[in-house]
């Protein structure tokens, strides 16, 4: 099957102003393709850029020069440097980011929390609420919990949410950061089961999985990351 | 829609000798809610004012795409449309309520007034709808007819809120918003903000000092620094990534909870 | 008792000089010109404090002549203190006859009210104004208020209107109630009793209001569509009396209730008292 995530000369530093101009490059020349049905697992020890890598991809990161193409509406669009209203288009419709912590809004309650994706693409209120309650189930939210704020939930419980608010949406593409950081093994493997799912049905996934388990469950490839000057 | 709703060219201000903002250009595009972050006298308000209409520029045009009558712009429009454009598809939330609200009558007539203003001339229609909107902000009925001189803070800004909102605003400018308000009162009041501008598919631009309210409410983020804008892009990237030296400055200096 | 007739040296004619009339005039013409706006004038020193109806004695002196007859009636009676100084200053300064008779007057000063007798083409009705600007309770700013007039931004006006029915139930303005002139302006009609503003609808006299105070000068022409406002679901009334005037018999006038000995016993009698007065002549006939 042909791409849908092609990266090439992905170069990306950090400029810290504060330490006098300090210049940190951390990707050079990063090049990968991904396909549907493919799950490409980031590798490489830690500080190398995985993260930076990743959230790149999602333009939560911006790349110095390079090309990250990805296949949205039927079209092939540029991310690097794209106006912001095609981002938050691309964010919404073709690419899902699931984060290693969720980004708690006071007094939103959990179902709706992850309800919120679905309701933006346009589903009603009745539908996105239903899909809601399946996966925070499938992931193990006791129903008590569902109409409560995540803020006092516990880190696992926060990242189901999480996970559930960034499956909720077919997204063609996932990007998965440390996806199971902070969960027992008996919810990990429910996670698995989703992400695998996903994959199945023609995701294309890109991840960062510490857990090599989870990663042997999930990846179809690897690709290494390390930092330039450095020998893979 | 192929154009944008909003688009700055060029607003430049100045005050006697000093440069309040130069050569500030963006466009907006529906549904979109851009924020406008710097500290006390980086311009931002001065930009607020003149994208509003409120304060006219020394340089440049603002142009504004309504609903049936096209393009205009904005400064050049009589000051019959402009102030009909304002009360109309136009909201401005004051940071101190008590200038976007008539303090002498009641809250039921503050949000009616729009309605009656482009003719609403039926008693019990106009009071319905101000219910719903007192609903809507979270207002409790009973306080309807109460002035806002017995409301708090927190609760004339949400009557702010809704005198604005009655008349199906597209586009709404916000000083602001939050500031002065206890925490638990912001939190409030962003999570309303947050759910009305998803709601109603509103645009909005936003000044505001506190990087949280930007991180919560807005899409797009421009940085402003000595009039300038210095940095801008998607909030969630200038606040992670922040490239320029002023900008890593304001994200390193929020303080930790 | 000193000599009341005309003294040609003493004063001009009508009080003022000629340029302040062509002045008064001027602004007279503008305001029939552009029905309910308020044009301002400026007012001059009378020999009367403001308060008084300087505004309607100005535009009075500055349109009447010779062959005119004046009434002069305040609260709707010709014998009043302030009514009767002001008949008797006309007589003095413009050497014209004065009557106590609606339909044989041709230039009526009134201090909120409108006479009974229905009036015909020809006569002139002026209005003492304390307050000409219908907004201003609203709207404290001078600057404001002129602009919306101007770009007919009447929105605080319903405004005051939603209030009144919020607080009160209904609409409980009852002299001075607002009116739209001509479809465009909103008019402040002088403190008359809401009762009357029936009778400025396309009445065939001219109205003019005179403001002394504020200096400002308004007129409705004749035959000029007048509007109370109002909500669809709350619309205009006037008053209603149960008692009928304990002279005439009258139902259909504006009524004062008088408390007429010690022990407080009340009568309603006809505000207009030469309306009252022509009735029960008529009835004695």
């Amino acid at each position: 099957m042909s791409p849908v995530l092609r990266v090439s000369g992905l170069a990306k530093s950090f400029v810290m102003h504060a330490q006098g101009g300090l210049e940190l490059p951390v990707l050079q020349d990063v090049a990968l393709d991904v396909a549907p049905g493919e799950c490409l697992a980031l590798v490489g020890p830690s500080g190398a850029g995985k993260s930076t890598l990743l959230r790149s991809l999602y333009g939560n990161y911006r790349p110095q020069a390079g090309s990250i193409r990805v296949r949205h509406k039927d079209e092939w669009v540029e991310l690097v440097d794209a106006e912001p209203r095609l981002t938050l288009e691309v964010r919404r419709q073709t690419i899902g980011f699931v984060s290693q912590f969720l980004r708690v809004i006071p007094r939103v309650a959990t179902v709706d929390v992850v309800a919120e994706p679905m309701l933006r693409r346009g589903a009603s209120p009745e539908e996105a609420r239903r899909h809601a309650e399946f996966l925070l189930g499938v992931l193990g939210i006791p129903e008590r919990l569902w109409s409560l704020p995540p803020a006092t939930f516990s880190g696992g419980e926060q990242q189901r949410v999480n996970i559930a608010r960034s499956l909720i949406s077919d997204y063609p593409i996932l990007l998965l950061d440390e996806p199971t950081a902070s969960l027992d093994v008996a919810n990990r493997d429910g996670v698995i089961d989703l992400i695998r799912d996903r994959r199945e049905s023609g995701a294309a996934i890109v991840g960062i999985f510490h857990d090599v388990a989870v990663r042997d469950a999930l990846a179809t490839r690897l690709h290494t990351v390390a930092l330039p000057g450095v020998r893979a | 829609m192929t154009k944008p709703l909003l688009s700055a060219q060029g607003i430049t201000k100045r005050f006697g000798d000093r440069v309040a903002c130069r050569g500030v250009s963006f466009d907006l595009w529906p549904g979109e809610v851009l924020g406008i972050v710097g500290e006390s006298g980086s311009g931002k308000t001065t930009l607020l004012n003149c994208l509003a209409g409120r304060l006219v520029p020394d340089e440049g045009a603002v142009l504004y795409e309504t609903a049936s009558a096209g393009t205009v712009d904005v400064h050049r429009l009589s000051e019959a449309r402009r102030r009909l454009l304002a009360r109309t598809e136009w909201g401005f939330v004051n940071q101190d309520a008590r200038e976007g609200l008539r303090m002498g009558v009641s809250a039921g007539a503050n949000i009616g007034e729009r309605l009656m203003a482009i003719g609403a001339r039926h008693y019990g229609d106009i009071r319905r709808t101000a219910s719903d909107w007192m609903q809507r902000v979270e207002l409790g009925l009973d306080r309807i007819d109460d002035r806002p001189t017995a409301y708090s803070g927190g609760m004339r800004q949400r009557l702010q809120i809704a005198r604005n909102l009655v008349s199906n605003p597209r586009l709404v400018f916000m000083d602001e918003p939050t500031g002065g308000l206890d925490v638990s009162v912001q939190a409030r009041l962003l999570d309303l903000l947050r759910g009305l501008v998803d709601r109603f598919h509103l645009s909005a631009v936003l000044v505001t000092h506190d990087l949280g309210v930007a991180r919560l409410l807005t899409h797009r983020l421009m940085v402003m620094q000595g009039g300038e804008v210095i940095e801008a892009g998607l909030t969630d990237q200038v606040l992670d990534d922040p490239q320029h030296a002023y900008t890593q400055m304001l994200v390193a200096s929020i303080l930790p909870v | 008792m000193p000599d009341t007739t005309l003294d040609q040296g003493a004063y001009n004619y009508a009080y003022l000089d000629e340029q302040t009339k062509r002045m008064i005039r001027r602004a007279i013409l503008k305001a029939v010109a552009v029905p309910g706006y308020q044009v301002p004038f400026g007012g001059r020193e009378m020999p009367l404090p403001y308060g008084w109806g300087t505004g309607g004695i100005q535009v009075t002196a500055a349109i009447i002549g010779r062959d005119d007859t004046l009434k002069v009636i305040d609260q709707g009676a010709d014998d009043t203190t302030n009514a009767v100084s002001i008949r008797r200053f006309f007589a003095r300064v413009a050497d014209v006859a004065t009557t106590t008779r609606t339909q044989d007057a041709t230039v009526i000063q009134t201090r909120h009210r409108v006479p009974e007798t229905p009036l015909k083409e020809g006569q002139i009705l002026v209005f003492q104004v304390p307050i000409p600007e219908p907004l201003r309770m609203l709207e404290p700013r001078e600057t404001e208020t002129r602009t919306l007039h101007a770009l007919s931004e009447y929105g605080v006006m319903q405004v005051s209107l939603y209030e009144s029915i919020a607080r009160h139930g209904r609409i409980a303005k009852t002299y001075n109630y607002p009116v739209l002139v001509n479809g465009r302006y909103i008019m402040s009609p002088s403190p008359i009793p809401k009762f009357d503003n029936p009778k400025l609808d396309c009445n065939p006299a001219l109205q003019l209001y005179g403001a002394g105070r504020e200096k400002r000068i308004y007129a409705v022409p004749p035959f000029t569509p007048v509007k109370s406002l109002d909500f669809d679901d709350h619309p205009f009334e006037v008053e209603h009396w149960k008692e009928s005037c304990a002279l005439c018999g009258s139902r259909e006038t504006f009524l004062d209730e008088m408390i007429v000995d010690d022990e407080g016993t009340r009568r309603f009698i006809c505000s207009d008292t030469d309306y009252c007065q022509e009735r029960q002549a008529d009835s004695v006939k």
